[in-house]
């Protein structure tokens, strides 16, 4: 039997249809998926998304373990809950599996990991630690909900006092702290302004209809997803994969070569990859009717790509995609579609932030 | 539990057929058919004129889902489409049996509605999926 978060029979009760992901009885949408998305970028949503897996890495040589394990540098990190996003690769520089990870002192992080791949996460994370003195530890004792939309601040007012509330609203992106029972973090994965929270179990039913109560509307995967595509944020599975590199999928910023004597997992085979000219992740745009979905194949200059998520974009009305091509790449491309040969626009990935087009039609 | 008009005839594939009395038929699709395929986003329709086989693919009902073949329940000339669609084709979701209308065919041989399923042939259909 598929797993239940706390928040399943709210979900039910709201009206969601429900759908199994990677095991998880998860809400695909409550209605309407389209007006799901245009919510989040006009007012506020909430997502329950707690099927995500929380693992805290503590002890004395956490900071050595994460410097290891991961391809950005969490020496970057100093000030008490910041956060900084990153991949986690194998020997050959693929990627085992992207994440966030928050910095409590020097031998205390949290890391938030997906849950498709919270098995194999575990497993590799285990694995890691022989030579260090660390400790990693799933914290399933949490529910995670993300509030996402423009009018997110003034929501959140409804779960924390005012004093609270102050210090939250002069939080930098990819901040966390922790606020009484709430942890409270700037991130988020829908291109808006927003906040998520992660709540003991025991009190999450109670964040999330307190969070309906000040005018937040329940959204599900299905809006999560167009809105991460639209925001140009990669999904693991589709984006990337254990088979593909950060930089070949518009993660090279995340990657951290400096200072170069920190031998991270994967490094070697970046170094490699990097002086051969990968391929890269572009972002498409059709302005013809249809739909470009993950699979297509697209023409470019140089070669052959693939697309690796395609969708309707509620915000911009028009198709939009990622897809992984030869770095030769021009200003368009053809994508076969339903048997005939579409011309396409060819961008940076990343087409809506903030509500606004970031894209010319 | 889906709605599904004792008036009206169904194909298989999921369309509905009102005989309008006239030698016409409406066609769109069903209920179900929109709660499995989730928002549509675009509907491509056939033109007026065309002469379309019973089972021919004439129109594409595109969703954020997949993209499907709507399928002529019945032989003829299409003699209306329902425009509409072009700038909203929420109007599918929000009101299958109504304002989310396909398009209306002139039927060739009116018996041919006999072989479609009737509103309770439908719903067995649709039970084993």
């Amino acid at each position: 039997m598929a797993q239940r978060t706390a928040l399943y029979d709210a979900h039910l009760a709201a009206g969601a249809k429900m759908v199994d992901f990677f095991g998880w009885d998860m809400p695909i949408n409550y209605g309407s998926q389209i007006e799901e998305h245009h919510t989040v970028r006009q007012s506020a949503g909430i997502f329950d998304v707690s099927h995500m897996t929380i693992v805290d890495v503590t002890g004395p040589e956490a900071k050595p373990y994460l410097r290891r394990l991961l391809a950005n540098d969490v020496d970057k990190l100093k000030e008490p809950g910041k956060a900084i996003y990153s991949a986690m690769l194998n020997e050959d520089g693929g990627i085992i599996d992207d994440l966030i990870v928050y910095y409590f002192n020097d031998e205390s992080y949290r890391a938030i990991v997906n849950s498709a791949t919270r098995d194999k996460d575990l497993e590799w994370l285990a694995k890691q630690t022989a030579e260090y003195d660390v400790q990693v530890t799933e914290r399933t004792e949490f529910g995670i909900i993300a509030l996402q939309g423009p009018n997110s601040a003034e929501i959140l007012k409804s779960v924390l006092s005012a004093e609270q509330h102050a210090a939250v609203l002069t939080m930098k992106p990819f901040f966390g702290v922790q606020h009484d029972e709430l942890f409270v973090a700037t991130t988020g994965y829908t291109g808006e302004a927003g906040y998520e929270l992660i709540v003991p179990v025991e009190g999450v039913v109670k964040v999330w209809d307190t969070l309906l109560a000040a005018g937040a509307k329940p959204c599900g995967l299905g809006s999560r997803d167009t809105l991460r595509l639209e925001a140009g944020l990669n999904l693991y599975g589709q984006d990337m994969s254990e088979e593909v590199s950060p930089l070949a999928s518009n993660m090279a910023w995340s990657v951290a070569f400096d200072p170069a004597d920190r031998n991270f997992i994967g490094r070697a085979a970046l170094e490699a990859e990097k002086a051969a000219g990968p391929m890269k992740l572009v972002g498409l745009v059709m302005t013809e009717k249809g739909v470009l979905r993950s699979g297509l194949k697209v023409v470019v200059e140089g070669g052959e790509g693939v697309i690796t998520s395609g969708t309707f974009s509620p915000t911009l009305g028009v198709s939009i995609a990622l897809a992984r091509v030869p770095a030769t790449v021009g200003d368009t491309a053809e994508v076969e579609m339903r048997k005939k040969m579409v011309t396409v626009k060819v961008t940076k990935p990343g087409f809506v932030r903030h509500g606004k087009a970031l894209v010319e039609l | 539990m889906s709605q599904i008009p004792a008036e009206l005839k169904y194909a298989s594939t999921h369309e509905w057929v009102r005989n309008e009395g006239d030698g016409t038929v409406t066609v769109g699709i069903t209920e179900h058919a929109q709660d499995l395929l989730g928002d549509m986003v675009f509907v491509e329709l056939p033109e007026v004129g065309d002469t379309v086989a019973a089972g021919d693919d004439c129109t594409v009902a595109e969703s954020v889902k997949a993209a499907s073949d709507i399928y002529a329940p019945v032989a003829g000339e299409i003699v209306a489409v329902n425009e509409e669609l072009e700038d909203s084709p929420e109007l599918v979701n929000s009101d299958p049996y109504g304002d989310g209308w396909m398009f209306k065919i002139k039927m060739e041989d009116a018996t041919e509605l006999d072989s479609l399923l009737d509103a309770e042939g439908y719903n067995e259909s649709i039970a084993d999926d």
